[in-house]
Parts: structure tokens; sequence; C-alpha cells
């Protein structure tokens, strides 16, 4: 890994394929290839983000891109990171979990600090991809219906059922931005 | 009774919130080894076969490979009830058991070399229910076992386990009875409980007989002890918690992956990782029980069952650990819901070639309750009598009783629970809604409605011992030593907030040690409801301990008894006086009081939980959605509002009312292989389809311990799935009888289409 600099288009065709990529506002370039330390083309993002990033936020369960545990924000929209490739993301800006807290003054985002307000989880493992998802679409859609919110997290699998929680948390973050 | 306290039932958040909200929060997969290896297991394409041949030697060679375990390589561990399934054996028994273990550098080169190990099966004959397993000269799974059924009872239960029912006279019962039903009935959809977070485990061995287990159990000291058994009793045996991605009951046992680790790390001399993929979790980690009654029930008019009769058989799978126990509990449970002073239901446990069964929510007493209401629907059809009236009538009241686990008979000493079965169907509008057997009640179209209703209670809500110690510190603090890992009941939370009411300082000031059997005292694992009366009086027994012993200590410096003593936020005083006090500080700079707290388990009260559902059934498409559930429950205080809203709405998912919906395991008939091993194939509810849900939940002090306090969050799901077969049989006007209601069962029982 090697953090290299951040204006990606000012550097020469390399030699070794490259894949850059930034991360919770810190910019990571790899060498593509199989051998150790490098990023192979079969490996996803969810990945790269736990095993070579240590952003273990980001949870994985299905594999397989239907649970939505391992959503996380890319330029904006929440992808599932088990179904997105890292060498994919070149170029791309990744927002995980662990990058969702105010960088200068360490505060919660508001959904965060929602979700604990309301205690919108049990075991938590769906936690981090339900509150990703919900943060993208609160971006995209500041003013949802319930009925919307539904909808945009019906991807994301909660087996304790902390749905109820998890739709008052979201509701009172809208509510508190009107 | 609530605002009397500072911290019970109080809505403080949840001591781990912060780090769950922040991805913080560590669960088994997210911790880190040193020269970690990850292994991997080869899996059985064969539902029963030998292994005539396995070669290894590819495998071995591959760059990267540590180790290339087989059935050769097994030190004669095993498991079972009996124990008798070796963690790598010869003989395969169902797809996806265990071929061979491989550990690796990487993940990806272990899942290469399971491709180069070379096996040839001699492939048996095979057996994937119950009627095929029972069929005379049916292949055996066991030598040791003919006829494919297992023992009853389990040591663990103690010598008289209970393998049965049987009390009175079932003649004299049937002939005082107005009226008899009679069949069979099954609820073998085998729906999967299926936690997010998969199961795994990390093992470091140390030469020569010891090894460290970092599981995603929620019970480590159940951990140790079932593999204390499977290591042949020879090895000395750390395991230690984390947070647990939700377990439903299934990952208090997880000893064939954990073996799976532990000798791949005694192969290699490193840690080695074994995560199950989501499809190993699903095909190869535990499922539920099946379970199918042939029994005989008689009422009279009045409601009251006059004798119950039969056999339960119980398909568990090609082996069983706990099988024999969920049979003990499950039948104390149906003594619970159903008062009869006549019984003869025995039961057979028979193995056959699909996964094992192993421990889910519900623990028998769903998967039997599931199986006899609908035969008790018949006769109260018969009887014309009103569900409600019938299910309130008969579960247990004081003056009343039932045998448990233990083979015992036990006085019930708990509270009526009538009470807050009226205020469930007062909520639901039961009464208004009730039109008759077959009758929907309401109809709009192709549409119609129809409710249900269910009832459940355990006694397990004492079950096991229990242990703790609460440290008190100088400085005010006090530390739990506990082995509960946080599964998502926020348990954890309450036993600190438990132990602050007890000592009277804020959650804030008490640290709990992680659950590791090195450092903590033995702890059976939050499981069967048992964390609320059987946890938590473990620990208010540590934090009491503690404070008896710094009274003591305190007691001469403030020239009085230590009777005459109470403390608050780290201060100890005279009651009479509290202004004469002493911090803490002064027991000492150099000095930390710890206490001692044990619960000896108590089978003389039982929790309860009754569900009412109401569904609507388009009878063009078949489809049905479940609009509304009540749950009716009193937990005598509560605790943790936030934990009970969210543990009673988990009555839905984890293989609750759904399994009788839309969830279930499928299995090809014919080789054997699980068809919807995956979260896309396997029916879940998601966001878009949730039905209101509504929570009568009352506080009539229960006699547990000094915060009268029951726990329930395991048997919310319990009393779902036959409210909804109940539901939809009335809603259509005719009896469905098999779980899950798929549109195809709908469309078959209105005549619309052969099935």
């Amino acid at each position: 890994m090697t953090v290299a600099n951040p204006n990606r288009d000012t550097r020469k065709a390399p030699k070794t394929r490259r894949v850059g990529l930034t991360v919770n506002g810190q910019y990571y370039q790899f060498n593509i290839g199989s051998e150790s330390g490098e990023i192979s083309p079969t490996h996803t993002l969810s990945w790269t983000l736990r095993e070579r990033l240590g952003l273990t936020g980001t949870k994985v369960s299905c594999d397989q891109g239907a649970c939505g545990c391992c959503a996380v924000i890319m330029d904006g929209r929440a992808v599932l990171s088990c179904k997105v490739l890292t060498i994919e993301c070149d170029g791309k800006t990744i927002t995980t979990i662990e990058g969702l807290k105010d960088t200068k003054t360490g505060a919660l985002d508001s959904l965060q600090q929602a979700f604990i307000d309301h205690t919108a989880f049990q075991c938590g493992f769906c936690t981090p991809g339900m509150i990703m998802t919900a943060r993208a679409f609160l971006n995209e859609n500041p003013r949802p219906t319930e009925g919307e919110i539904k909808e945009a997290l019906s991807g994301n699998f909660c087996r304790c059922i902390s749905h109820y929680q998890v739709i008052r948390a979201v509701m009172s973050v809208v509510e508190k931005g009107k | 009774m609530g605002d009397s306290y500072r911290y019970i039932g109080k809505p403080i958040p949840r001591r781990d919130a912060a780090e769950i909200v922040t991805g913080a929060a560590l669960y088994l997969d997210d911790l880190k080894f040193q020269n970690l290896l990850h292994g991997k297991a080869l899996r059985s394409p064969h539902a029963h076969a030998l292994i005539k041949r396995i070669d290894k030697s590819k495998a071995e060679a591959l760059p990267g490979v540590r180790a290339v375990l087989t059935w050769e390589d097994n030190p004669g561990w095993k498991g079972g009830t009996p124990r008798n399934v070796p963690v790598l054996d010869k003989k395969v028994r169902y797809v996806g058991d265990a071929v061979a273990l491989v550990a690796a550098t990487t993940e990806a080169i272990a899942e290469e070399a399971l491709d180069l190990i070379e096996v040839d099966y001699k492939i048996l004959p095979a057996v994937f229910d119950i009627d095929s397993a029972l069929k005379p000269n049916a292949p055996l799974i066991y030598d040791e076992h003919p006829d494919n059924i297992l023992p009853g009872g389990t040591i663990a239960f103690g010598p008289n386990c209970l393998k049965g029912v049987v009390m009175g006279d079932v003649e004299k019962g049937f002939a005082e009875a107005d009226v008899v039903a009679e069949g069979t009935f099954g609820y073998e959809n085998i729906p999967n409980a299926l936690p997010a977070e998969s199961v795994g485990a990390v093992a470091m061995w140390e030469e020569p007989n010891k090894v460290t287990v970092w599981g995603a159990s929620q019970a480590p000291y159940m951990d140790k002890g079932s593999l204390f058994h499977v290591f042949n009793r020879q090895v000395e045996i750390r395991c230690i918690g984390h947070h647990v991605g939700g377990s439903f009951g299934t990952k208090i046992m997880c000893w064939q992956v954990q073996a799976y680790a532990a000798l791949l790390s005694r192969a290699t001399g490193r840690p080695v990782k074994v995560m199950f993929t989501k499809e190993e979790h699903m095909s190869s980690f535990v499922l539920r029980i099946g379970s199918r009654i042939r029994a005989k029930v008689g009422m009279k008019r009045d409601g009251s069952i006059t004798a119950i009769q039969g056999t339960w058989h119980v398909d568990s799978g090609y082996y069983s650990f706990t099988t024999q126990s969920q049979v003990a509990v499950g039948s104390g449970e149906l003594m619970i819901m159903a008062q009869c002073p006549n019984w003869d239901l025995k039961n057979i446990v028979v193995v056959t070639n699909r996964n094992a069964s192993g421990i889910t929510r519900g623990f028998g007493g769903q998967e039997l309750k599931c199986s006899f209401i609908p035969l008790l629907c018949l006769a109260m059809e018969k009887a014309d009598l009103d569900p409600f009236d019938v299910l309130k009538k008969n579960f247990v009241k004081p003056g009343g009783g039932y045998f448990w686990r233990d083979g015992n008979w036990y006085d019930y000493r708990g509270i009526d629970y009538s009470v807050a079965m009226d205020k469930g169907a007062k909520q639901f509008g039961w009464k208004e809604k009730w039109k008759g057997w077959l009758k929907p009640t309401a109809v709009s179209g192709a549409r119609r409605r129809g409710i249900g209703v269910g009832v459940h209670g355990n006694a397990d809500v004492g079950e096991d011992a229990a242990e703790a110690y609460v440290q008190l510190d100088p400085n005010g603090s006090a530390t739990i030593f506990l082995c509960a890992a946080e599964h998502g009941t926020g348990q954890k939370s309450n036993y600190a907030r438990m132990a602050a009411e007890a000592l009277q300082i804020s959650p804030d000031r008490i640290s709990m040690t992680p659950a590791d059997t090195l450092v903590t005292p033995f702890e059976f694992g939050p499981v069967g409801s048992r964390g609320t009366y059987a946890i938590g009086s473990a620990v208010i027994n540590a934090a009491e301990d503690a404070k008896r012993r710094l009274f003591e200590l305190v007691a001469p410096k403030l020239g009085v008894g230590s009777q005459d003593l109470e403390t608050a936020d780290g201060v100890v005083f005279v009651k009479s006086q509290p202004e004469r006090n002493l911090k803490w500080r002064a027991m000492g700079f150099d000095r930390t009081i710890t206490g001692h707290g044990r619960f000896e388990p108590d089978f003389t009260l039982c929790n309860c939980m009754m569900s009412f559902v109401e569904v609507e059934v388009d009878t063009e498409t078949g489809k049905v959605i479940l609009l509304r559930v009540v749950l009716a429950t009193d937990v005598g205080q509560i605790i943790d509002p936030q934990g009970l809203e969210g543990q009673l709405n988990g009555c839905i998912g984890s293989a609750g009312i759904d399994s009788a919906i839309f969830e279930e395991t499928i299995l090809n008939p014919s080789s054997g292989h699980i068809l919807n091993a995956n979260l896309i194939d396997y029916k879940w509810r998601t966001f878009a389809e949730l039905p209101e849900i509504e929570h009568v939940a009352l506080e009539s002090p229960i006699p547990t311990h000094r915060y009268h306090a029951v726990g329930v969050g395991e048997i919310a799901t319990s009393p779902g799935p036959s409210a909804v077969l109940m539901a939809v049989s009335n809603a259509v006007g005719c009896w469905l009888h098999e779980y899950p209601v798929t549109p195809n069962r709908v469309l078959k029982a209105l005549g619309k289409i052969a099935m």
C-alpha cells in the first residue's frame, strides 16, 4: 500500500497497472497483480476495505449482493462493496461507516446519533450497511416519506427485526432537517 | 414499581451503541491475528457415502498450503448425543459433510487446494425424511443406531431426563371428553434462524494440549464445555467471545467449526481461522429440528383438555447434539400450555441424511406446538369453542405444574398470565373479530381476512447455573466478571444496569470483562430467555455480596453495624444518619472487594407470550399478507424498554411467524441438496412488507430476583406460526395444515390447482 499524490492525472502511465481510490478522505494506490501486497483483479471492494485497509466496520454477510450488510457510499451513491471489484474503483471516492463522523469535530453523523437514540439495532451486524444506505438515500432525498425510506432500505437484511426502530431513527433525522 | 428505580426500566442507551453505529464493534471476523492461516472444508457432494480413497498430495503441494487433514488425521475427536459423530469421518452423512480440511496462507489458496483433493466415494442409499428413515431395512446412517432411531434423553439433564409425558389415565380422559380429535401434523419446513453473521472460529493450539478458541458464540463457557467432551476430555480449553452478529439460539453450539480450526492449528502450529461462507452457514451449520406429531386429544365442552396421547417424531438430521434436550424442554413446554391431567406423549428422535438439527429459538417447544395446535384446533372446532378462551384456560396457573427437563414435577409459583392475555385480546379486538371456525373476519372481493392466536411459555427462564463476580474499586467504580457475549438482546448492558441499581452507581461507572473463560466464572449462556432471571440473579447476587463485604469493612470505621449501612454514588452512609458517611476509598487504595454471585437453576417459574395475528389472503393469487400482530406478555418489570421492543418485534424474523408464511429450507428430495442455501433464494421479510406490530407488556411483579422481572426474548417467535395457520384457515374457509402457507398451498386448499 502506498499513499501517493492525490492528483492522479499528473502521474505518468505506469508500467505496473495501478488502482487509486479515496477512502474516508485518504487516497490509496495499489499495484494490481497476484503477488503478495498487490490487489488482485478478483478482490472485491469489501475485501480491500476490510483486509487491506483494516476498515472492518463494513460487514460481509451473504457476499453475493443480497443482504446490504456491506453497503458503502461510492461517489455519493450506496453500493454493495461485495459486488464491486477493487480494480473498478479507480478514481472513486468512498465513504465507509468509519468515515461518517465529522473529521474535524469527531461528531457523529446525525443518522449515527439517531440510531443510538432510538436503539435502532440489536446485534448490530447489519447496522453499518443500514446507516450507509440510509445516509446515501437521505443525501439524495432529504425529505422522504416513510414509504420511501422503507423502499430505500428494502435490500438491507436485518434478522433481529430492528426495522421499526430503524425507520423511527431515520424519520427523526428527516423531521429535524425540516 | 419502576419509578423507584434509577436505572431499571429507564431508556438508557446500550453501552456498545457508539461502537455499533461507528463500525468499531468487533465481531469474530474483524479480529486481527499474527501469522494467521485460513481454513476451509471440502464438503461432500453426496448425502451418504463411504470415502474409499483420498489423495491429498496435489493439494499439499500447492504453495501456501500448510495442512490438509482427512479422517485419518482426526485424533478421535467426536461430538453428538450420544457422542459418536467424528469431527472428520470416513463416512459422509449429508450433502455438505466435511471430507477434508485445508489450512493455507490465504483464503483463496485454501479454496484452490480444496479442488485439488481427489476423493473416491462409494455412494450409499440415503434417507431424507422421517418416513423413509423408519422403513424396515432402511439404509443405516450409523451402525450403532439400528432403525435410525437415537436413544432418548441426555445426561446433561440428569439420569431421569424427561423423555416424554406419561401421567394420569388417558383412557379415562378420552372417556370424559366431549370431543376427540386425531391426526398427524408437522412443522417440517426447517426454517433457518439465519443470523446475519455467519459462524466461524479462530483457534490457536499450544502443545501438548492447550487451545484457545475465539468463537462466534454468545456463550463461550458452553463452548468450553462442549469442546471438552469433543476433544475427549484431554485438552485444556480457553474460549473467548466478542460481539455476535445474531444467534437466535443457534450459535450457542459451534463445536464443528471450532474443532476444524483447532485441528488445523494443531497441525500447523499457527492460529487458524475458519469462517463459513453464507452458503456453508445455511447448508452445513445446524438447522431447526423437523417435528411431526401423530396424536389424539380429548376436550370437554368447557374447553378443558382431558387427554393427550400420541407420538412426536423428531427429525434430527444426520446427528443430534441437543435434540434430546429439545424433546425434553419441548414436552415440558407443551404441558405449560396444556394443563391436562392425562398424558401419554412419547417421542422418537430420528436421524436422516440431511444437515443436522441444532438449537434454535423455540428449543423444541415451538416445533412441538406448531404441530400440536393445529390438532387442538380440530378439537376446538368440534366443540365450537373460541381458541382464545381455550388457550387462556389451559395455560398453567398458580396451583398448576408440569414436568420439566430433568424429569421432575414442578409446582408453578408464578403469576396468572390470563390478565395479560385478556389485555392482548382487547388490544387486538379479538372478540369483535372472531366469527367462528373457518369463517373470515372480513371479505372484500377476492381478498379475505382471518385471525389466529397462539400461546407459548417456557420454564427455562431459570435454567442452568450462572456465576458472576462483581469487583468494587476504591474509586467508586465496579467491574463485572461475566462470561456472556453480546448477541443483540442488549443484555450485557442490562447486567451492568442491574448491578448499577444494586450498588447505586451509574452504569457508566461499571466495566465488564470480555467473555473469556480464563477470566470469568462459569456461565451457561444467554439462551432460553434465561438472561434476565438466571444471569441477572448471578450478577445481582455478586453485587450484593460485594456490597455486604464493603459494609463489613467500613462499618467499624463508622462505628455502626454493617446492617445499618447503605451506599449510593460511591459513598457508604449510615441509613438513619446519611451525614455519617465514608467514600468507597475508605476500603483502602490497595484493596479491591470482590463479591461472588451464583444462581441455582429454578424451574418453578415460566414466562408467557400470546400472539394474535391478522392476515389477508388473496384467493386469486394465493398470497398471504401478514397485516397485524399483537403480542401479549407480562415481564414482571421492564428492565430495558428499547431492548424489549426489539426482542418482541423479532417475532416475525429468525424462524418465527414467517416460518408459517414463506420461510423454508428446501431439500432436493432425490439428492439431499439444499436448493436455497443463499440469501436470494431463501426468502426473508423486507422493510417494504412490515406488518403492524403492537406489544402489550404488563409489569406484575414476578417472584424472581430483586427486580421481579422475567425474560421473554426467546419466546417472541414461538406462538406465531400456528396462529398464522389458524388465521389463514379461517380466512379461506378450509384447513391448511402445512407450513409455510405458500400461494401454491393456499390455491390447492381452495381447489384451484392440483399439486
